[in-house]
């Protein structure tokens, strides 16, 4: 079997984890990303904001490396190693964690067996006691898994492979509160929000339309993408404030005080 | 019937084709097999025998209500653990018991084909295993026919009788050493499940790349009574047909089929018919079947005779290389009104979502695959003891199938 991962101290890209250079990405024929430039420091949690369609779910999959999103031009740093071609699993052992919004059901793999394949050293009984998902260790991975199940198994299965940057694409869609406290607790483990900043050595991206997941985390920058790029970024309490006053047509035209 | 009339029908049938799967020259493979001595217990086999057996799912350690070990045309080792089992091998049975003459060859027709009739027209070896009534068994019974020589013809003909209300759990692997060149194997099985009794029957064939396997097998279920077979085989053969029947004789019987095939090189031709002729009888024949080079058919057949009956054929394959082929085959014979029957089939290929899923959490594509097929292949088997299924698990979860090449 692979060799497991292990996080490690070294720190070659001096303070920031990722760095997204003009990346111009297609879908088929579709261009998406048109673009992006973003940068994420080490220990720092982004949230990403955005309209439908816009490109943030294409901005998480290309840095995951999903095979159907095309790089044309610009690259993606991690850890100072230009991943821009690395195919998804070496990205993974790097360091590179992904949620995802519609997993689809592994038949016959068990929840517990999927723990150890993400990672053979964690520890499953604690992962799983810690998202109240004990009783899901022998089930099906995903198989006939409700909306919030599937969210919390997506963060089961994270907490194991222990990534360096981890990337959700809306953690609080479709899932009650009860869940979406859950969800946070998993998030803020996941970003060391329970170290001192200065401390913190794993970062993250978060997607989410509405924010309830941010009562719940602690986010240090927020951006805004439009129509494949970033248009603005900043802090996350007044970017979120702005857009649920002015929607996005308001960060289009800059609506912002300065 | 008679010995002697039964005699004339094998000779009839002696060049009759099978009606399905290619068409095997018997006489090119030797008739007579040399004869090996008892052993005092199975520790006392060849350690290459032990593995051979092992491969196929048979642990000659571990718990076990009985045994049976034949190699060639030899019994070598059979013995009972569990009061109210009889394990005996089937010549001797038929001295003994003169009513096993009313269950030998009832439910597979000696004249079928060439290869009944040629296991009709020779001494008979193979097992006898015989629960009285009310008898349940935790452990399986775990037999092995081996076959060693080179270019041998190895025939089989086991009779199974569960009485009423009895358990049984038989594990039968059939294989060769790893070294064996080429060799024919005919196998016949006839099980009785009398009212209220449940079986479990399972059969691990793992043979040599030159070996030509014909299994022929049937069961009869009374009311109440159940019967579950397994058909599993992961290493490559030449070529194995095989299609074992059930028939629901009484009502509320019950007949589960499970196959599990993985074909490297070779043709396999495998495939299941339940006859459901009681009212309140159910069937289900699950098939996964992964090619990676070789040819597999995969039939499931179901035969409602009477209304008021459920069953459901499913036959999935996937092939992951760019050559292999699979040819799913269900077929639903109704032949009055008030009854249920469904089926699925499916060939494809692995998802591409998936191995993209388990590769984000690091895995290799590789990798990636072979957690994919194992799961594929991973077939709940319905009331199995714990033991077997473990045993089970370990064969489907073998080196070599992992990483699909």
């Amino acid at each position: 079997m692979r060799t497991p991962y292990h996080p490690s101290d070294e720190d070659p890209g001096g303070g920031s984890t990722l760095e997204i250079d003009d990346l111009w990405v297609r879908i088929g024929e579709k261009q998406v990303l048109k673009g992006v430039d973003m940068s994420v420091g080490k220990g720092e949690t982004h949230a990403l904001f955005g309209p439908n369609g816009c490109g943030k779910t294409t901005l998480l999959s290309t840095i995951a490396g999903i095979p159907r999103y095309v790089v044309e031009s610009g690259t993606i740093t991690f850890k100072g190693v230009d991943i821009t071609h690395l195919s998804m699993h070496e990205r993974a052992r790097l360091g590179i964690g992904i949620a995802f919004q519609h997993p689809p059901t592994i038949r016959g793999l068990k929840v517990l067996d999927m723990i150890k394949l993400c990672n053979p050293q964690a520890d499953a009984e604690k992962i799983l006691e810690d998202l109240d998902f004990t009783e899901f260790a022998d089930r099906e991975v995903n198989k006939g898994f409700s909306g919030g199940e599937v969210k919390r198994s997506e963060m089961v299965q994270l907490l194991a492979q222990e990534p360096d940057f981890v990337m959700l694409d809306e953690p609080d869609s479709g899932v009650d509160l009860e869940n979406i406290k859950v969800i946070g607790r998993a998030i803020n483990i996941l970003t060391q929000k329970d170290a001192k900043p200065s401390l913190r050595t794993k970062s993250g991206v978060i997607i989410t339309h509405f924010g309830h997941i941010l009562d719940y985390m602690a986010t240090d920058k927020a951006h805004v993408m439009i129509e494949g790029t970033i248009v603005c970024s900043g802090s996350p309490k007044e970017i979120l404030e702005q857009i649920k006053a002015n929607g996005y047509e308001g960060c289009a035209a800059c609506l912002c005080p300065v | 019937m008679s010995m002697s009339r039964l005699e004339e029908k094998a000779k009839k049938a002696a060049d009759k084709k099978a009606a399905l799967g290619t068409d095997i020259d018997i006489e090119s493979y030797e008739a007579e097999a040399e004869e090996f001595g008892e052993i005092e217990a199975l520790e006392m086999l060849p350690a290459d025998v032990q593995t051979a057996a092992l491969s196929a799912g048979v642990s000659l350690t571990g718990e076990a209500a009985g045994d049976y070990f034949q190699v060639d045309q030899s019994p070598v080792h059979r013995g009972s653990a569990v009061e109210g089992v009889e394990v005996m091998d089937i010549a001797s049975a038929l001295k003994e018991h003169s009513y096993l003459a009313d269950y030998f060859w009832r439910l597979v027709p000696i004249d079928a084909d060439k290869y009944t009739a040629d296991v009709g027209m020779h001494p008979p070896a193979g097992y006898f295993i015989r629960a009285r009534p009310g008898t349940k068994t935790i452990f399986p019974l775990k037999t092995c026919l081996f076959m060693g020589g080179k270019n041998k013809r190895q025939r089989v003909h086991n009779v199974v009788i569960a009485e009423e209300g009895s358990e049984l759990h038989i594990i039968t692997g059939c294989t060769t050493p790893s070294h064996a060149g080429r060799g024919l194997h005919l196998g016949v099985s006839e099980v009785y499940v009398k009212k209220g009794a449940h079986v479990t029957f399972t059969m691990v064939h793992n043979w040599g790349e030159e070996v030509e396997v014909r299994p022929r097998g049937a069961s009869l279920v009374e009311a109440g009574g159940s019967i579950s077979e397994n058909y599993i085989t992961l290493t490559p053969v030449k070529s194995l047909q095989a299609f074992p029947s059930a028939t629901l004789a009484g009502e509320g019987a019950v007949a589960t089929f499970s196959t599990i095939m993985y074909a490297r090189r070779g043709k396999i031709d495998i495939g299941n018919q339940t006859i459901l002729e009681a009212p309140k009888t159910s069937a289900e024949s699950i098939s996964r079947v992964v090619s990676t080079g070789g040819e597999i058919i995969n039939r499931g057949r179901m035969v409602g005779k009477v209304p008021d009956v459920r069953a459901h054929v499913e036959c999935t394959g996937l092939i992951l290389t760019e050559k292999g082929r699979i040819y799913s085959i269900p077929e639903l014979d109704g032949w009055c009104g008030g009854l249920d029957m469904s089926h699925e089939a499916a060939v494809g290929k692995i998802s591409q979502q998936e191995l993209e899923y388990l590769m984000a959490r690091g895995l290799s594509p590789d990798e990636a695959t072979s957690v994919i097929v194992r799961g594929f292949l991973d077939v709940e088997i319905k009331g199995l003891p714990p033991a077997l299924k473990e045993e089970i698990q370990k064969i489907t979860k073998l080196e070599e199938i992992h990483g699909g090449s």
